[in-house]
């Protein structure tokens, strides 16, 4: 077996801009010995039905994500704020265009 | 709460009499707590239509059977190339030629959407690709027969990829998001592969008598072991009620099977071919179609290795991965030397 571990491709994350205007969307992630090889792959796996028209790969290991078990705690300080939302605010009767 | 929940609630009560002098007591007390707290809340996740994620807690026999299972579907589809690619160079025509390379392509894709899900519980892919060439792990023992006429092309698409998306539908609601979400792009694919197959049958079956002949042949080859495909009936099989209670499954194998079969054997009529079971028949009552016994024998021994291409499965699979060592190393090697240019 020459497959040591130097020569596992590392694993890229794809994102996939679907058209112009919106977001890379995460789709999935695939292995790649170099950024041009992750795209020319992505191309293949993840757009044969022209589900995109721009790419972005990352690799993995670059990625920091936050801890589910923390989700609670983290986003906190969001629960209490409902007067961040447009429908908080009482508008008198009548008004237009607000 | 769910029987395991109440089995360590009753294990805490034994452990709690216990005086703390003993330490190694008091240590198990506290894993198993944690453990009963954290089971319960990923089952109430489960329970509340939340999907599990990789970084949350899993029940070590949800990961352990979802790698399982996830790297079984994923060999399946790297191996059903191998069948279906028998026939591209011998294609009856440009348009079944292209269509039956999209067709590979795809089951490719597919094998890498699931290798990537099951990576992220953990497994690595080298790993996973090695317990296939090495015969550890299982594939869908339909890929264990030959494809030994055009038709046979039809009725994989037709029968196969028809029995797989049974089977793949049910998954996209499955517990674990990333393979919801591969199943989600799989089904998405995965119509194309079964209606191209029934259109090959359609126009062997209005063809020449000698192409119906053909395309009857080939239903009666693979209708048994295309019901195969969903499993061992459900009062034997091993890993159901885990499956189902994780959310893994929400459908058992008999009633995947029993909507397959009343699905096809209109698809049959509508082709003039005569599905290959003596005791098949309506029931009004049910409003099912009653057929008759799967020869489980055969099954379990074409899942044992001794199906007609068992062996030729494995060794192209070797072939194809021992052969392209050259190539994985010289990419590894090509990248290092762009990298370290940048670097200078």
């Amino acid at each position: 077996m020459s497959n040591t571990n130097e020569n596992n491709w590392p694993l890229w994350e794809v994102f996939i801009q679907s058209k112009r205007g919106l977001d890379h969307k995460h789709v999935g992630s695939l292995h790649a010995a170099d950024a041009q090889m992750a795209i020319e792959n992505a191309r293949d796996v993840y757009t044969r039905r022209q589900e995109g028209q721009s790419i972005w790969v990352v690799p993995a290991a670059a990625i920091s994500a936050s801890q589910p078990d923390d989700a609670a705690m983290l986003f906190d300080p969001a629960d209490d704020k409902t007067y961040r939302h447009p429908t908080f605010y009482i508008m008198p009767e009548g008004a237009k265009y607000i | 709460m769910n029987s395991p929940g109440l089995f360590f609630v009753h294990y805490l009560m034994i452990i709690n009499e216990r005086p703390t002098a003993y330490p190694i007591f008091a240590n198990i007390k506290t894993v198993a707590m944690e453990d009963l707290k954290l089971e319960e809340l990923f089952q109430a996740k489960v329970d509340a239509e939340l999907k599990i994620e990789p970084k949350d807690w899993m029940p070590e026999k949800y990961r352990k059977t979802l790698i399982r299972q996830i790297s079984q579907h994923a060999h399946s589809e790297v191996v059903g190339m191998l069948p279906e690619g028998n026939w591209i160079t011998r294609a009856p025509s440009l348009r079944r030629k292209a269509i039956l390379l999209a067709k590979v392509q795809d089951e490719a894709g597919h094998g890498l959407y699931l290798y990537s899900a099951c990576e992220t519980l953990g497994a690595t892919r080298e790993k996973t690709v090695e317990d296939l060439n090495s015969g550890k792990a299982k594939y869908s023992s339909i890929f264990n027969y030959p494809t030994l006429t055009w038709a046979d092309i039809g009725a994989v698409g037709w029968l196969v990829d028809g029995a797989a998306i049974m089977n793949q539908v049910m998954l996209c609601r499955t517990s674990y998001g990333p393979y919801a979400r591969a199943m989600v792009r799989i089904c998405k694919e995965e119509s194309f592969h079964q209606r191209q197959g029934y259109e090959i049958m359609s126009v062997l079956a209005k063809g020449t008598p000698e192409q119906k002949e053909m395309a009857q042949d080939s239903l009666n080859r693979w209708w048994w072991p295309s019901l195969m495909m969903f499993g061992p009936s459900d009062a034997n099989s091993t890993n159901s009620a885990d499956s189902m209670k994780w959310k893994i499954k929400r459908q058992s194998n008999d009633e995947l099977r029993q909507t397959f079969i009343d699905r096809t054997v209109q698809q049959a009529e509508i082709l003039g071919l005569t599905i290959p079971d003596a005791k098949l028949k309506w029931n009004e009552d049910t409003k099912h179609y009653e057929w008759g016994d799967i020869d489980w024998a055969e099954f379990n021994n074409v899942v044992a290795g001794n199906g007609p291409c068992n062996k030729e499965r494995l060794v192209a699979r070797n072939k194809a991965h021992d052969e392209g060592a050259w190539v994985r190393e010289a990419a590894m090697a090509y990248a290092g030397k762009q990298a370290k240019r940048k670097a200078a």
